[in-house]
């Protein structure tokens, strides 16, 4: 029992390729309890109602707001979170892109555009601009315009397609 | 000077910060988790006005879990006083009325109570059995209706300032001023041409990603440390210390990353509250905001309600030029109409002008600062008639603007005269882009164009630098980074010093580790903590020349330093081989920079856009648009155009999109971010940049501020281009479907 009277949940996820475990009230969602009890704070909230996308995660293959998943939802699942993208002490091209290209001006919204662009350079790794606009539309940023986010994301893309050729 | 001088200024290095924040390692304000932390959460009013006639905590202190509970009644009676936080002088008590509402609410979601609890769920909880008493008034939700006689009265001891006598009536009216040069009327008189138009628009906010958030501890010596995500750290101490009647010095502001703010992170809404909550229970007590609570609460930039009337002669000068500027203040005085009546007319040389202004009360949030504050709203006025002007004298629409263009030396209508300004290169730029002479190819599409001013900010800032053996350089400062001025400040230092960028390591500190720095905002960051910066690497190149004169036995006088290497007769060792002795010369080098700099030079934002607008649902798409803006010398490139992406797409949300959606009660009905729909990355095209160069004779690197301009100009130039395509000249803001459509129909009736 928590000190209220919630009873906790007990829930085992992979995050970024490592075994955790946490317990969580079950009317926590799994941004909470990425935030605030495991202790992983890239991962942003700006709504709490899945509306800007800094959230951003990856659950099982797929991205998700993690704010609209509870986090007992989470049990099983592996997920990866901003802290994951890079390798080890490499930056991806992703977030190499994004410092080259100033495709950040604040960084709040960042690590849901990191996320959300690596999932998609994943399965097409070469998206046309309107499919980065699209992709991406799930991601609010206030201070770029997007204009340097997307050439970040075609410079990642080119880059990547490079060094597989 | 010119760029090419430079071998800093003007490339384009990777931000000091950015690996942090491209791996989730940067903290920001809700970041913190100290030991012990416990949560608020903050009541708010549901009525847009109403007395407050009790509250009753008691089964909110009962909840379990609850540590305390706050009302207006806890915090110190700290007296009126006027306290200056750098962008604007307010009473003390407003700003302490707007941090808990006492006896009357003045908006919806106007802080009522606040309670502190174990967790922030069942702070909310508790807050939600919080039993409050309301008397309901009737509310006044726009600055004509606030005006008339009979309007329900905010304040009951507001009086007008301004240029009546003072009739000891209470008004809702807090200040009315006029700005005059020449003879208004005699110019009208003259004018060949004269086109005159009224508009409204609506409130918006800045739409920063992070929502407000702070995190308080009352210490046991009685020191009080705020962390949160502020614009202005030394202001949040000043408000802070103020509102809880203490020392500035008991209070230290450790400002972490801050995840935008555009002006909305000026103000102060949370760290008093959870100061008194840490002081009441001994916990650190964190309090962040909901996205509501970030509409309903903090502050918007002001709807408001403009006449512009412009006269011309047939040849296009311009005779005469009359504005009439009411904005909303929200709760409490202090809408940006002034800086609004000081750029309606600013980027043009016209002989006789009247410009008058309204401050008024409303109950909606108190608004602050949205980049540029003031000045789109006039613009969408002025830039609009202009256009209608030059169609009628069938110039075109640049032709008319450059012919009238304002230089230097130009008297704007508050009596200052313009700088060295770029507003005839940045017109010039426009008009031979490739996109304005590019075709439209297509139907209902239009192209417009439109220009804005906004004469930036100096005020104090402090840096110090310390150097290193390794040859790299610490500079430390109290600018809070919020779009890459760490790398813009220490290239300013890099530059004296002669060495890399990267080899200068920028902190942003806290305000016991640093001189007073006012805020970051006022497009002021780059021009004055870039200027402390400069000082202070002068300041240590100086004693560096002394330990030079000592290792070589020469006059220090003789020491020459230029590109990184001092020399004297004959002599010679690069900054870092000079940086490796200073241990064995005398010991440590640190220099100082604290500077209040006048000559902020104004700068001049232009775009041309090309829209479509589908006639049968109103729907108006963005198919190109281009940016051209005067950055004085372009410190860093790369972050000036993401400055005017950034302002051009804030623009054009508040032209086609963005509003606070007010239903008769004064709710705003679209409080998320679902609803309030700023723009997406798929509703844009490219946005393509031009940087105009004219440097300002104030700044040692000619640099002005570059923050806020770009935000004036689109919607007007939206509004041009919306003509251009269906040719209906529209008055009001957002320029939303339905506003389209009305439009399209009234033109037929």
């Amino acid at each position: 029992m928590s000190r209220n009277g919630h009873s906790k949940a007990y829930v085992k996820v992979t995050i970024n390729g490592e075994s955790a475990e946490f317990l969580c009230e079950p009317r926590q969602s799994l941004l909470e309890c990425l935030r605030d009890i495991v202790g992983l704070t890239g991962t942003k909230e700006g709504c709490n109602d899945g509306n800007c996308g800094a959230c951003t995660v990856v659950l099982d293959g797929r991205i998700v707001n993690s704010c609209l998943v509870l986090g007992v939802e989470a049990e099983g699942a592996e997920i990866t979170t901003i802290e994951g993208i890079a390798h080890g002490s490499e930056l991806r091209p992703i977030q190499r892109a994004f410092l080259e290209q100033a495709a950040l001006q604040c960084g709040f919204c960042t690590p849901g555009f990191i996320v959300a662009s690596e999932a998609l350079l994943d399965q097409e790794p070469n998206p046309s601009e309107e499919r980065i606009r699209l992709w991406l539309a799930n991601n609010l940023c206030r201070c770029t315009g997007y204009d340097k986010i997307v050439r970040a994301v075609q410079q990642a893309a080119a880059e990547m397609q490079e060094t597989k050729a | 000077m010119s760029t090419q001088n430079y071998t800093v200024i003007g490339t384009r290095p990777i931000r000091h910060d950015g690996a942090d924040k491209v791996t989730g390692r940067a903290l920001y304000g809700a970041d913190l988790h100290p030991a012990g932390l416990i949560y608020g959460h903050i009541l708010r009013s549901p009525h847009a006005h109403a007395r407050i006639v009790s509250i009753d905590t008691s089964k909110a202190a009962a909840h379990p879990g609850v540590k305390a509970i706050l009302t207006a009644d806890d915090l110190p009676e700290s007296g009126d006083r006027v306290l200056d936080l750098g962008e604007g002088a307010t009473p003390l008590s407003y700003l302490r009325g707007n941090i808990l509402a006492k006896g009357k609410a003045l908006y919806r979601g106007h802080a009522v109570a606040a309670v502190a609890a174990v967790s922030a769920h069942v702070a909310e909880e508790a807050a939600n059995l919080i039993q409050v008493e309301y008397e309901p008034l009737p509310c006044v939700l726009t600055a004509p209706d606030a005006m008339r006689e009979d309007a329900p009265i905010l304040h009951e001891n507001l009086k007008t300032k301004g240029i009546e006598e003072e009739t000891g009536k209470n008004s809702n009216i807090a200040h009315h001023f006029q700005f005059a040069l020449g003879d208004v009327e005699q110019g009208f008189a003259e004018a060949d041409v004269i086109v005159e138009r009224e508009y409204n628009t609506a409130t918006v906010h800045q739409g920063y990603i992070e929502p407000q958030t702070a995190t308080a501890l009352w210490n046991n010596d009685g020191r009080v440390h705020i962390w949160c995500s502020t614009q202005g750290a030394f202001v949040v101490r000043d408000t802070t210390a103020n509102i809880l009647d203490l020392p500035v010095s008991r209070v230290k502001v450790i400002p972490m990353e801050i995840g935008g703010g555009f002006g909305g992170k000026i103000p102060v809404y949370l760290e008093p509250v959870a100061a008194l909550l840490s002081k009441k229970t001994g916990h650190p007590v964190k309090i962040t905001m909901s996205r509501k609570d970030v509409f309903e609460a903090t502050g918007p930039t002001p709807g408001s309600y403009l006449k512009v009337k412009i006269g011309a002669r047939k040849g296009g000068r311009i005779t005469a030029g009359k504005a009439y500027l009411a904005y909303e203040a929200g709760a409490y005085p202090g809408a940006m109409v002034v800086p609004g009546a000081m750029c309606v007319f600013a980027a043009y040389e016209i002989p006789n002008m009247a410009v008058e202004g309204f401050d008024v009360v409303v109950n909606k949030p108190s608004t602050t600062a949205y980049r540029a504050p003031g000045a789109p709203n006039a613009a969408f006025a002025g830039e609009t008639v202009m256009d209608e002007i030059a169609e009628k004298l069938g110039m075109d629409p640049l032709d008319f603007r450059l012919k009238n263009a304002a230089k230097e030396g130009t008297r704007r209508v508050e009596g200052l005269k313009h700088q060295k300004i770029g507003c005839i290169e940045v017109l010039r730029a426009m008009k031979n882009h490739p996109h304005y002479k590019s075709p439209l190819g297509g139907p209902n599409r239009g192209r417009g164009v439109a220009i804005g001013f906004w004469f930036n900010i100096g005020l104090p800032s402090s840096c110090t630098v310390n150097v290193n053996a390794d040859g790299t350089v610490s500079l430390v400062e109290g600018s809070t980074d919020i779009g890459g001025t760490r790398a813009s400040i220490a290239m300013q230092a890099a530059e004296v010093f002669g060495i890399p960028a990267e080899d200068v390591h920028p902190i942003v500190v806290d305000t016991d580790s640093v001189g007073y720095t006012a805020v970051t905002g006022g497009s002021r960051t780059t021009f004055a903590t870039g200027w402390a910066a400069y000082e202070a690497a002068k300041d240590a190149v100086c004693q560096m020349k002394q330990r030079a004169a000592k290792i070589w036995e020469a006059d220090p006088a003789s020491v020459e330093m230029e590109r990184g290497t001092f020399r004297s007769n004959g002599h010679a060792m690069t900054f870092k081989d000079l940086a490796a002795r200073l241990a064995d010369t005398g010991g440590p080098i640190t220099g100082n920079g604290a500077v209040n700099p006048p000559g902020a030079g104004g700068s001049f934002s232009g775009c041309i856009v090309d829209v479509e607008v589908d006639p049968e649902t109103g729907k108006v798409s963005i198919l190109r648009f281009t940016s051209v803006q005067d950055a004085g010398t372009a410190i860093h490139p790369a972050y000036v155009e993401g400055q005017m992406q950034g302002g051009s797409v804030q623009g054009i949300g508040w032209a086609l999109n963005e509003e606070y959606y007010m239903n008769s009660d004064g709710a705003m009905v679209n409080s998320s971010l679902l609803d309030y729909r700023m723009p997406t990355s798929l509703d844009l095209p490219e946005i393509e940049t031009v940087i105009v160069e004219v440097p300002n004779p104030g700044h040692p690197f000619g640099a002005r501020g570059v923050g806020e301009a770009s935000i004036i100009p689109p919607q007007a130039a939206v509004a041009n281009a919306i003509h251009g395509a269906i040719g209906v000249r529209m008055n009001r803001l957002p320029m939303k479907p339905s506003a389209i459509m009305e439009a399209i129909w009234q033109q037929k009736d």
